[in-house]
């Protein structure tokens, strides 16, 4: 029986509200799956708080692994560890750089994707797929072998062209989800009333693309900006910041590193909240609007 | 929620597209060169590194030397045994520990669109701190002075003498606690759109709650299980982080990645790491490939 038959069936064999079996599953169900919900948070929590409580600890040796008094001086000098802030300054360079070449490049596969026909379809889906079903140590290697075989010496250039490389297929999923969307009719309207192929794309389809664009930026960065295992491949003698907490991990990590992804976690949540807020202000708007 | 696009949303359905034109070939070109040239291309050079050969001064030239895979398979077996076998175990938790929570945010939640977003930011919010940062900090946590083992030995589950961090068992938990956003997100989309009227149908049909749940929610969620669990278990098979020695891991609980990394940065055995690397790759692929025509998914990729 298909799910359609038996809505219909349930519809007709509609039992008693009152039947005993559904009450009680209703009230169990009520408060374990929320308790369930909170301890869940807790858990995935831990570390996060673990991390921001020790970016406030007073570092007696070179690890900062034991609590022993508050302090803010980490925060107040969060460059007196030269090497933190240099990585955290080579991190955001990357990723700046990273977003913006995988945000173009792949909002403009996105939009062939969805708008236009094409031959060899699905060896172009293949294509977008196979890098986000590759580990990453893979992925790694195989870059890092062909820079050896090229000749071409691991830095700042080989990190950015890795970090576009794997931030690409999660730009073109994020923006086909936005573009597939789209009424077309919105822009075969402005085709209508003779808009350039460039005004249509300007005004019509950048604009609406857009919320999809800059979640898909935002990925972007935050893919690059955490990433260790290809980057590690890559580097060089180049420090990011994932990889000086990688190599410091063996001596200790200086609690300036705490602070710094302590910030860069507040102003991400501080985003994500802000463009929730966005979202659901103007959905409601729009509900609003409606006869 | 924008970031659970990359989750393998499924309801994405083209309209079919109409026009085809040039414009499509000068979109589509600068990426799939770039793809072409910093993603298919480094495969086939790794697929050559794998097979040179090494002279007698150390150095590699190009070869066809088959047993650099028969080699360094045989010597790993153990870490590739262990790394699949780590990866399912982590997969297999953090779906039990995702989809309660899934189910909860994408259901039980609807009414509540602010509640339901505020439960989504805590979902993703590891995400947004160093992935290291809070491996070190689970480090401490399960460390022999931690307060985990304190309490274990205080209520005498573990001898004296026990250990989490540099056992599997640490290295699993690492893995499971590191890809539980990449289990939820997906599972929270596809339930997030569950039509509630088929729950009611079966229980109007007399179906025991358990029995709705197996035969109904949990078909009807089927794309967000697939695509959560490859989330998980592709980047948990090759992970080398959680298995380091810095890390959670220890000398019993080395993984594939471990041993690509060594090869390929210390040791620079690059057919070695090459082999194993495509060995990783080849795998995961036929498993994600079997894996998604038996569960029906094939649409979702």
């Amino acid at each position: 029986m298909s799910a359609q038959e038996g809505l219909a069936l349930g519809r007709a064999y509609a039992s008693e509200p009152g039947d005993p079996r559904r009450r009680q599953r209703f009230t169990l169900g009520k408060w374990l799956l929320p308790l369930y919900c909170v301890l869940a948070f807790v858990f995935l929590l831990i570390p996060i708080v673990y991390t921001i409580a020790f970016s406030f600890n007073t570092q007696t040796g070179k690890s900062n692994i034991s609590w022993s008094g508050f302090t803010l001086a980490n925060w107040t000098g969060v460059c007196d560890q030269q090497d933190v802030c240099a990585a955290f300054g080579t991190s955001l360079l990357i990723g700046a750089i990273a977003t913006v070449a995988a945000t173009v490049l792949g909002t403009m596969i996105a939009i062939a994707l969805v708008r236009y026909r094409f031959p060899f379809r699905s060896a172009v889906s293949l294509l977008i797929f196979l890098p986000m079903a590759t580990p990453e140590v893979v992925m790694g290697a195989g870059l890092a072998a062909q820079f050896l075989s090229a000749g071409i010496p691991k830095g700042i250039g080989t990190i950015i062209i890795a970090h576009t490389l794997f931030c690409l297929s999660f730009v073109v999923v994020t923006v086909k989800a936005r573009a597939a969307s789209l009424d077309p009719a919105l822009e075969e309207a402005g085709r209508d009333l003779y808009g350039s192929p460039f005004a249509v794309f300007s005004r019509i389809t950048l604009p609406l693309l857009l919320p999809g664009i800059m979640a898909a930026a935002l990925l972007s960065f935050s893919l690059s900006f955490d990433d260790f295992i290809i980057t590690y491949f890559n580097s060089g003698t180049v420090q990011t910041f994932p990889t000086y907490i990688y190599i410091s991990a063996q001596r200790g990590i200086p609690a300036q590193a705490n602070v710094i992804a302590s910030a860069v976690f507040v102003i991400a949540i501080a985003i994500v909240v802000i463009s929730q807020l966005v979202t659901q202000s103007r959905r409601r708007r729009l509900t609003s609007a409606r006869p | 929620m924008a970031i659970a696009a990359f989750a393998g949303n499924a309801t994405a359905v083209d309209a079919t597209p109409r026009r085809r034109s040039w414009v499509a070939l000068f979109l589509l070109l600068p990426g799939l060169l770039y793809l072409v040239l910093f993603f298919i291309v480094p495969l086939v050079s790794l697929i050559i590194t794998s097979l040179e050969s090494q002279g007698l001064d150390g150095s590699f030239a190009y070869g066809f030397v088959v047993s650099n895979y028969t080699d360094s398979v045989s010597t790993f077996a153990t870490q590739i045994w262990r790394s699949f076998g780590f990866a399912l175990i982590a997969t297999v938790i953090a779906l039990l520990f995702s989809y309660p929570l899934a189910y909860f945010i994408g259901v039980t939640a609807r009414r509540w669109p602010l509640l339901q977003s505020f439960m989504l930011i805590l979902v993703i919010a590891p995400f947004f701190i160093s992935f290291l940062l809070r491996t070190l900090a689970w480090k401490t946590i399960l460390s022999d002075n931690g307060p985990v083992v304190t309490a274990l030995q205080g209520l005498s589950l573990m001898g004296p003498q026990g250990h989490i961090t540099g056992e599997p068992i640490a290295v699993v938990f690492g893995l499971t606690y590191n890809f539980i956003p990449f289990m939820c997100l997906p599972l929270y989309t596809t339930l997030e759109r569950l039509d509630l009227r088929y729950l009611e149908a079966s229980s109007d049909l007399y179906a025991s709650g358990w029995a709705t749940f197996r035969k109904v929610t949990i078909p009807l969620s089927l794309p967000g299980i697939v695509s959560g669990t490859l989330l998980t278990f592709i980047p948990a098979a090759g992970d080398y982080v959680n298995a380091s020695q810095d890390f959670l891991g220890g000398t019993s609980s080395t993984m594939i990645g471990n041993v690509i990394q060594s090869n390929f940065l210390v040791q620079q055995n690059y057919p070695a790491a090459a082999a194993l690397s495509i060995v990783l790759m080849f795998v995961i692929l036929v498993i994600v490939s079997v894996y998604v025509r038996r569960s029906g998914t094939e649409d979702l990729l």
